[in-house]
């Protein structure tokens, strides 16, 4: 697992005032490709542990954060740095996609 | 080395490995990253026989990559990016590693064809979407189009109408060529409505989808003379529009619109293959059942098949090519 789960009540403190960059998996239980994106998310939350937080969001359960980001599609993959969403990639996509994506936002 | 590799791994590649596996042929699927294929992005699948009840696509794709695994087949789950037919053996590369095969299996399925109109593509996952089963529930008590006219339409629909206030499927003909069946299921559902002959031109909105531009051919041209005011009164009343105009032989018209499913047909993965032989649509040529142009190479379901695209047709086309590869192994040995 992700070693983090992100809720309506704990964004606001977990990522957006989070001094390091956070990772936002927004997934839900019916979701086939989010299913298939999730080990992906496991591995890179193991390999970026130090440099950024990675974890999920359930969008069932944590509706208003979802609306809140405009995220009408899962599953999204969100990096937020200084509260702010800088990148997302939408759509399932290859672990060296999000490696790329995450590699970009750290060197930002 | 493989005896076959297996591009793709969708109902094709994953029959295609059960049965080379119980042929003793040694297999490689390369599944790609988004594996299973078009059923990962389904729901219900009533037409799959074996499953009297009907079963969900992803858990279909799961129990047959499984019954391949059970016989030994090896998985990759990325991309290829390249395969190289000029030489022996094929040479298949998938994140900087080349895998060697005596003999490729190409089942790498076809992709949702998008409607290519201004606005679209910059909105895709801001309410453009493909896959009603993935991104239905963020259109709860929402009014959303859905673009197309054969079962994938209807069943993007049937989804949608679940979650959506009304769906709209708006198809350029003026009727459907979806199976009877659908049709009579989208046909009994109180909140889905059709709008014929009618085509999607534009997709605007500032941050997402906001509004759609529509062309209307109607099978009515007596409408064509009525003023935008008259028309206004007997377009869509379920639908909020603006700016009616005659255009020729065409009625314009605005709607709004909070999401857009597209689902107007699949584009041929073949464009990664070099000196494949394709169809002027891509879809790659086959000669003397399942092979090629280029000896050794086989090639089952959707990337080839432009007639019937069913699940239990990829199934069938696998098995068929895989029989064809083993025998041909056999002769070569």
């Amino acid at each position: 697992m992700a070693d983090k789960t992100f809720t309506d009540a704990t964004f606001q403190q977990d990522v957006l005032q989070s001094k390091t960059p956070v990772v936002v998996d927004f997934w839900a239980e019916w979701c086939g490709p989010c299913r298939m994106v999730s080990p992906t998310i496991d591995e890179l939350a193991k390999e970026y542990a130090g440099k950024m937080i990675v974890g999920k969001l359930n969008v069932d359960e944590n509706q208003q954060t979802a609306g809140q980001f405009n995220v009408m599609s899962i599953p999204t993959v969100m990096i937020f740095k200084d509260g702010k969403p800088v990148k997302a990639i939408i759509g399932a996509q290859g672990k060296e996609a999000y490696k790329k994506a995450f590699d970009e936002a750290l060197a930002s | 080395m493989y005896d076959v590799i297996i591009l793709g791994s969708g109902p094709a590649g994953l029959t295609a490995a059960i049965y080379t596996t119980r042929a003793s042929l040694k297999t490689l699927v390369v599944a790609g990253v988004k594996w299973g294929g078009q059923l990962q992005l389904t729901t219900d699948v009533d037409n799959f026989p074996g499953f009297p009840e009907g079963i969900q696509g992803p858990e279909l794709m799961t129990k047959m990559r499984k019954q391949a695994e059970r016989f030994g087949a090896e998985f990759v789950d990325d991309n290829f990016s390249q395969a190289d037919f000029g030489k022996r053996p094929f040479a298949v590369t998938v994140a900087g590693k080349v895998y060697e095969g005596k003999s490729v299996l190409i089942a790498t399925g076809a992709d949702t064809k998008w409607l290519d109109v201004p606005g679209e593509k910059e909105r895709i996952g801001r309410g453009v979407s493909s896959c009603a089963p993935c991104d239905a529930p963020f259109f709860r008590n929402k009014n959303v189009i859905v673009a197309g006219g054969g079962d994938s339409a209807m069943e993007e629909a049937l989804v949608l109408s679940r979650f959506a206030t009304n769906v709209f499927i708006v198809h350029r003909r003026d009727s459907f060529r979806a199976s009877q069946a659908m049709q009579d299921r989208v046909f009994a559902t109180k909140n889905i409505h059709q709008i014929f002959n009618t085509t999607i031109e534009e997709v605007m909105g500032e941050m997402k989808v906001e509004k759609v531009k529509l062309k209307t051919n109607p099978s009515d041209k007596s409408l064509l003379t009525k003023t935008p005011a008259e028309l206004d009164k007997i377009t869509a009343p379920l639908l909020p529009h603006s700016n009616l105009a005659v255009e020729g032989e065409f009625i314009t018209w605005e709607a709004n619109i909070d999401g857009i499913f597209v689902a107007i047909g699949h584009i041929p993965n073949s464009t990664l293959f070099q000196n494949i032989d394709v169809d002027e649509k891509g879809f790659i040529k086959v000669k003397d059942h399942y092979h090629t142009n280029i000896e050794g190479v086989f090639v089952a379901g959707d990337v080839h098949d432009r007639q019937y695209m069913q699940a239990v047709t990829a199934a069938g086309f696998g098995c068929a090519a895989a029989l064809e590869a083993e025998r041909w192994l056999e002769e070569k040995r």
